[in-house]
């Protein structure tokens, strides 16, 4: 690992200046940036450590939802009685994710700029060409081992997959992620590859991800987190769904549906395809079974990782179903 | 980037130790090489096998992605201060009770996690163990009788 300057910001404002300057990158539980800037991906020249500052890692949960310090740390949110109750969905996605010391270790808002696991990513002294990387240098993935990449989203220039959790369950209840005063929808904070990979998020020099606000809705409240896997614990999803449910009265029709990908995409995944062909309708197997495979329309793979495609939708009707059977 | 070493202050197992380290040198290699505390292990270096596994203040995390820098002002525990006065702590007695390891490279973060799980409260059932400990790799494959140390520690702390 390179060395760098380390500097233990004594305020959320000095920090967000300091980090604004060139090569300069924030330190928060060093679960992402530590172990890339080992890999030689990342190469700061400053370290900005705001691990220590006081009063970002506040969860509060109230009636019209939930808002959550930057610095929370994954472990306390997960483990939240009003997160659990209220947002199973979140719980779920935060613990399935990663392991104890890395949720302990790891925040909110750095995970929000979790960076992707492609092996060619990770490894520039064997594969120089990464377009995520070095702008315009190519893609070793496409052609190479594919089995990890994104069969939604990707484009000619990048087919690196998200490997997170959280925030596909994000994406499903319509979070928000605060930038300082600047709002921005979970959905649109993280960004396509285009022709842009290295642009992974709507974020500005100068600005640091303050808080995440998750809106309160009964789908939320009936939500749960599917991760399919190649191990049973502390691996990255093969497929994931974050799904809410809301019936009618009646017990059987669906109200609102919610449904997000994980472990398919270059970006947290929202399937509204699916949402809207089942809203209105009867929670039935069938039906539910043949919108499921809406949340794959347009997917594309590379060999390797053509069982994402035959996998998602059966994810994603799974988990509405449990969510139904629990109606 | 730079070459100035800074001054880092450490308190582990209830010692204070005064280094000058280069901003980059991680709480894994500052206990290993700077203070000779070998007893906590350097496996993937990568955050992917728990072999680092540590407590700083009273939560297990992996020294190998901490900057020892951000370390500075916290309370950290190795597997040297888990003993008390000569007596094995209970975990470190249930694994040898146990038998709940083979070459043993994996034990010291096994026995830093497992001491953090019981203490969250997560080795409530074999299943609960299994999920909260598999930040703990062990190539040898001791897993049966690492959950069966757990589970005798969790029923022993909780008589």
């Amino acid at each position: 690992m390179r060395d760098f300057s380390y500097l233990r910001a004594t305020s959320a404002e000095a920090a967000r200046q300091a980090a604004a300057l060139p090569g300069a990158m924030l330190l928060a539980g060093g679960t992402t940036l530590i172990d890339l800037a080992k890999c030689g991906v990342a190469q700061p020249d400053t370290l900005v450590d705001i691990s220590h500052l006081k009063g970002l890692d506040r969860i509060e949960v109230g009636e019209r939802g939930a808002t959550i310090g930057a610095l929370a740390r994954m472990g306390h949110v997960a483990d939240h009685a009003d997160i659990k109750s209220r947002f199973p969905a979140v719980s779920e996605a935060l613990w399935q994710a990663a392991s104890a010391q890395i949720r302990n270790m790891a925040t909110i808002g750095g995970n929000l700029m979790q960076r992707t696991r492609c092996p060619y990513f990770r490894d520039p002294s064997n594969f120089s060409a990464c377009n995520k990387r070095e702008p315009g240098s190519g893609c070793s993935a496409i052609g190479g081992v594919t089995r990890g990449h994104a069969v939604l989203g990707a484009s000619e220039a990048c087919i690196a997959m998200y490997p997170g959790d959280l925030a596909v369950a994000l994406v499903a209840f319509d979070a928000i992620v605060h930038l300082g005063e600047r709002r921005l929808l979970v959905d649109d904070f993280f960004l396509l590859p285009g022709e842009t990979p290295d642009r992974e998020h709507a974020i500005e020099p100068g600005e640091m991800v303050t808080a995440i606000e998750i809106p309160s809705s009964a789908a939320a409240r009936r939500s749960t987190y599917l991760k399919v896997r190649d191990r049973q614990s502390y691996e990255f999803a093969a497929a994931s769904a974050a799904v809410g449910l809301e019936l009618e009265a009646d017990g059987r029709t669906i109200r609102d549906l919610r449904v997000a990908l994980g472990g398919v995409a270059t970006k947290p995944w929202r399937a509204r395809a699916v949402e809207d062909a089942l809203k209105g309708k009867v929670l039935e197997p069938d039906a539910v079974r043949a919108a499921s495979l809406l949340a794959v329309e347009g997917a594309v793979d590379h060999g390797a990782n053509h069982y994402k495609i035959e996998l998602a939708p059966r994810v994603v009707a799974r988990a509405i179903l449990k969510l139904g059977d629990a109606a | 980037m730079t070459d100035t070493k800074i001054p880092v202050h450490l308190e582990i197992n209830g010692r204070h130790h005064d280094l000058q380290i280069e901003p980059r040198v991680t709480l894994l290699d500052a206990l290993r090489d700077r203070l000779g505390l070998t007893g906590t292990k350097k496996g993937c270096d990568h955050g992917q096998c728990g072999a680092c596994t540590v407590h700083v203040d009273g939560e297990r995390v992996l020294a190998c992605l901490t900057l020892a820098a951000q370390a500075e002002g916290r309370a950290i525990t190795t597997i040297e201060g888990l003993a008390r006065e000569g007596e094995l702590h209970p975990v470190q007695a249930a694994f040898l009770e146990q038998d709940a390891f083979q070459c043993g490279y994996c034990t010291p973060g096994q026995i830093m996690s497992a001491v953090a799980c019981i203490r969250e409260g997560h080795a409530g059932s074999d299943e609960e163990i299994r999920e909260y400990m598999a930040g703990n790799l062990c190539r040898c494959g001791a897993y049966p009788h690492i959950v069966a140390a757990v589970r005798q520690a969790a029923l022993e702390a909780a008589q």
